[in-house]
């Protein structure tokens, strides 16, 4: 399974403006919704989850933030991102009364857990690679998003021992 | 040392299904290193109450209120990547105890 599997060039926008976070969620729900991946309900999931739960992950260089929610508001599973033209605030997953300056948001609809977990794994060794993160910050448009992120797994996996 | 009882690791987070998998993977991913025999039981945060009871220690990616009286470890670095062995550590050693 690749990573790349779960990313699609239509749920994927680039430089994009956004006033605050709730911005970002309602742009990137509504096109996991137009796409059929979510239900409706995925975006009250989603803010009231960020709310109790904050997703906002401080790291080397670039911020990311993996906003998701329960399961009953998945159909399909998919990762929708967006990229910032500025940072937007959200709050520390590791002190939810910390801001995080976000420039990265990978929203996650996940329908199960235990399926997903190569998923999941291969998403947390996507934003510790700042490298990564960097490449993604500088590219335009959804195809050439999901090539960086094609190129950085085959390279990966060349220098794999398995 | 004698014959120690397997200890029951608590992993929760907000949903209980994204970080709380890869915290649950990188722990029994050292645990097999360490030739180490434990029990996970993976949950969310405000499942904790019902789970803790049978729990040795909590595992979590998010600030806790409550512990239940168990010791908790924070484990957002095996997330971020910051810090990342000397959670592990923390974690083998508690399970070694």
């Amino acid at each position: 399974m690749k990573l790349t599997e779960f990313f699609h060039k239509e749920l994927i926008v680039t430089n994009l403006e956004a006033k605050n976070k709730e911005e970002v969620f309602e742009i990137l729900y509504r096109k996991l919704l137009e796409n059929g991946y979510v239900k409706e309900s995925f975006l009250e999931g989603i803010v009231n989850r960020e709310r109790t739960f904050p997703t906002g992950l401080l790291l080397n260089g670039n911020n990311v933030a993996i906003p998701h929610t329960d399961a009953e508001h998945v159909l399909k599973p998919a990762i929708a991102v967006a990229t910032l033209s500025k940072p937007v605030v959200f709050k520390n997953m590791a002190n939810p009364q910390e801001d995080v300056n976000i420039r990265i948001v990978f929203m996650i609809a996940l329908n199960s857990a235990h399926s997903q977990v190569k998923l999941l794994q291969q998403l947390v060794e996507l934003i510790q690679s700042e490298e990564l993160l960097q490449k993604i910050l500088s590219v335009k448009g959804g195809e050439e998003v999901i090539e960086v992120i094609e190129s950085y797994e085959l390279k990966n996996q060349v220098g794999k021992v398995n | 040392m004698g014959v120690d009882k397997k200890k029951t690791i608590l992993v929760a987070c907000g949903t209980g299904i994204a970080t709380s998998t890869v915290v649950t993977e990188k722990i029994l991913d050292a645990c097999k290193k360490e030739k180490l025999d434990v029990n996970v039981i993976q949950c969310k945060v405000s499942e904790i109450k019902s789970y803790a009871e049978n729990a040795d220690f909590i595992v979590t990616t998010t600030i806790l209120k409550d512990s239940f009286g168990k010791k908790s470890i924070n484990a957002l670095p095996l997330i971020t990547g910051i810090g990342e062995e000397q959670v592990l550590k923390e974690i083998i050693e508690e399970i070694k105890k």
